[in-house]
């Protein structure tokens, strides 16, 4: 069974349909990249999947570990291994990042009926994981997000993703807005949780990030739906002829 | 022909004048309370045509008045015994049980050096100043909680911080009610913090649920120069009280000063605050969170008022309406003429979480002086859905996300308040308040 199978997946945003019939099936251990213009839908794909509001499901279906994703809450699809990195990591005034963090993993960890953790415990492990990803006490002091730079912010997605143990990571253009050393430390530490019982959705406009984290699959997407799929020199006869041949097809 | 419309008195306006004219009272308030009696008698209560009242029409929401509460007895002491209020923040207790002083639920031993504390009734022998501060720090202008609450003169207490004494243990002026039946109380508290001078005061009321009584308190201040004043305020009275009350405050040159109120209580509030710069280059924050729910209403109505050079004012108010609330910031400053280098910022933020609570914001500047820096704003929204969905991606289930994006909205306010234990206790209360939302 496919660590997460979405089959014929159709939705849209306000009436405008942007998913048209998307089939993707990712196996634990695994690393898919999509690939594809902008407007093909690979952002809304993430969202789907993640259960954002606003972005309704017209048909077709997609599941982690052969369990429904579509009808749960987004922070059930969280506490059972779905983990989505944002494009734009949002900014939270007023909540410190701390408290952000140990509400969310302990939130998780009540859900997988696992203990949660005590104040020790869980400063040990942001510090560890905080540690690894070049990330310092300054930061974590802060609001959530809040003043962060560019790469701050995607290092504090991984972080986060670090901290909840997700099955399935997807990564929402996690290379937007970095330059090659943060880009290096944010792949680094995706390399870092390959596992086994682990799959990744890389999401992702440019092949320069598939240079430092190599898919086993590369998918194109074009108008809502996967086009082509190979391997790893895909992304690279991408990189060299562009998305020319894909902005019209399906 | 006389244009001016006499209204009828309405039930309550009538008990109010009967009743209070039947008190007892010492005799150097008499005339005060006789004056505002007289006053009260020709203007009676606000409505939604006098401007300052126009969100809170008192004619309509006091029908009645509740009958004055008696002296409390072992049974009503007994439950104010019970109240936690701001307790355990290390603070000294003044205690008032159905606006009764209770030596008993007060610590006035030991007090630090250049402290006194007194009865209303024993100031008054010795301080022959103090009628003239009860009447009021601006005699022209007529408010009806004012008045009645001076025509009510009896109990209080009054706080003396002389000159250079820096009091750092908190003083705690409890207002509590007890029992099941409806009854009106009346307070005043007068705090005079003398020059270099240094204090915390906190105030707080309390009461039982379902029971509709009705509060009028008065808190006084006078900050001489270069002192340093920090009040904190909890509103935590029962869900059928109907609460009115004031925070009149002048500071003097050079004077600091900070306040926050939480107002989570009470069907109907009203917190007026009257502040006058009374003197230079003088200081002040005043700021406060209010958290409602169901049909509560509770009104902010500030007056501050820069008469002299070189004042800076900040205002800082966060309003949370859950369910059919409705909450009321009217925020003026005032800047006069000579009050040149005025630097001035209010704000006041909204938070809807009900789809059928409703937000009154009224920031006005009115300014006489030409070099003043002054700003306003107001807001009021829903929670942010991309900060929701954010947190709940992140496991965090809704009704925590939302809990915490609150928290985060009126924390900016509580953050004010610089005694980490009071503030942790405020902050405390708050999070009750959180936890009992449905």
């Amino acid at each position: 069974m496919a660590l997460l199978e979405v089959k014929d997946l159709h939705a849209r945003v306000e009436e405008k349909e942007i998913l048209r019939g998307l089939d993707l099936k990712v196996n634990a251990g695994e690393v898919h990249a999509i690939m594809g213009p902008n407007g093909s839908g690979k952002s809304t794909l993430s969202y789907v999947l993640a259960g954002k509001d606003d972005y309704e499901v017209t048909g077709g279906s997609a599941t982690l570990d052969g369990e429904d994703l579509l009808v749960l809450e987004p922070d059930e699809r969280a506490a059972k291994g779905l983990f989505l990195a944002f494009q734009y990591p949002i900014e939270i005034p007023g909540v410190a990042s701390m408290t952000f963090l140990r509400t969310a993993v302990n939130s998780v960890r009540k859900k997988r009926g696992e203990e949660e953790l005590s104040t020790p415990d869980f400063l040990r492990l942001v510090r560890e994981r905080a540690k690894e990803l070049n990330i310092k006490d300054d930061m974590l002091k802060r609001p959530v997000n809040v003043g962060f730079s560019g790469g701050e912010k995607k290092r504090n997605e991984i972080l986060q993703m670090a901290l909840l143990e997700p099955k399935m990571c997807v990564l929402d253009e996690t290379d937007s807005g970095l330059d090659i050393d943060a880009l290096k430390i944010v792949a680094d530490g995706v390399n870092r949780l390959r596992a086994k019982n682990r799959g990744f959705l890389v999401i992702t406009h440019y092949q320069r990030l598939l240079d430092h984290i190599v898919p086993d699959v590369v998918h194109v997407m074009a108008r809502g739906k996967i086009v082509r799929t190979g391997g790893p020199e895909l992304a690279h006869e991408l990189e060299a002829k562009g998305y020319a041949g894909y902005e019209n097809a399906a | 022909m006389n244009a001016e419309v006499k209204m009828m008195r309405t039930a309550a306006e009538t008990q109010y004048s009967d009743a209070l004219a039947a008190l007892p009272g010492a005799e150097p308030v008499r005339a005060l309370r006789e004056k505002a009696l007289r006053l009260f008698a020709e203007k009676g209560l606000p409505h939604r045509r006098v401007e300052e009242w126009k969100y809170t029409d008192l004619r309509v929401l006091l029908r009645e008045m509740a009958p004055l509460a008696g002296k409390p007895d072992a049974a009503a002491l007994a439950e104010a015994k019970k109240c936690d209020v701001l307790a355990n923040v290390g603070a000294r207790e003044i205690t008032f049980v159905n606006g009764a002083f209770v030596a008993g639920l007060s610590n006035l031993k030991g007090l630090e050096k250049g402290l006194t504390i007194s009865t209303l009734g024993d100031a008054l022998k010795n301080d022959a100043t103090l009628p003239q501060l009860l009447a009021g720090l601006n005699p022209g202008k007529y408010d009806a909680v004012f008045a009645l609450n001076t025509a009510a003169l009896n109990d209080g207490v009054v706080i003396d911080v002389a000159a250079g004494a820096q009091v750092t243990k908190p003083i705690h002026i409890r207002h509590i009610v007890t029992g099941t039946k409806p009854v009106s109380v009346f307070g005043r508290a007068v705090v005079k913090v003398g020059k270099k001078a240094q204090a915390t005061i906190l105030q707080s009321h309390a009461g039982p649920d379902a029971v509709a009584y009705q509060t009028n308190t008065i808190l006084q201040l006078s900050v001489a120069d270069d002192a340093e004043l920090d009040v904190v305020r909890v509103q935590a009275e029962g869900d059928k009280a109907i609460h009115l009350s004031m925070m009149i405050g002048a500071i003097g040159t050079d004077s600091r000063f900070k306040s926050f109120a939480l107002t989570t209580g009470a069907a109907v509030s009203r917190h007026t605050v009257p502040f006058a710069y009374s003197g230079r280059n003088a200081r002040a924050l005043i700021s406060g969170a209010t958290l409602l729910r169901g049909k509560q209403h509770a009104d902010m109505t500030l007056e501050v008022d820069h008469a002299l050079p070189g004042g800076e004012s900040r205002e800082l108010f966060k309003t949370v309406l859950d369910d059919e609330s409705r909450g009321v910031f009217q925020g003026l400053i005032v800047v006069r003429p000579d009050a040149q280098k005025t630097d001035g910022r209010m704000m006041s933020a909204a938070l809807l979480l009900g789809e059928n609570a409703e937000m009154d914001n009224k920031p006005e500047l009115e300014i006489f002086a030409d070099d003043v820096q002054c700003a306003h704003g107001a807001t009021t929204g829903a929670l942010d859905d991309d900060l929701l969905f954010y947190l709940r991606a992140r496991g965090i289930p809704k009704k925590d996300a939302e809990s915490l994006l609150i928290q985060s909205f009126f924390g900016e306010a509580i953050e004010n308040i610089e005694n980490e234990k009071i503030r942790d206790a405020v902050m405390k209360r708050a999070g009750h308040w959180l936890a009992a939302r449905g």
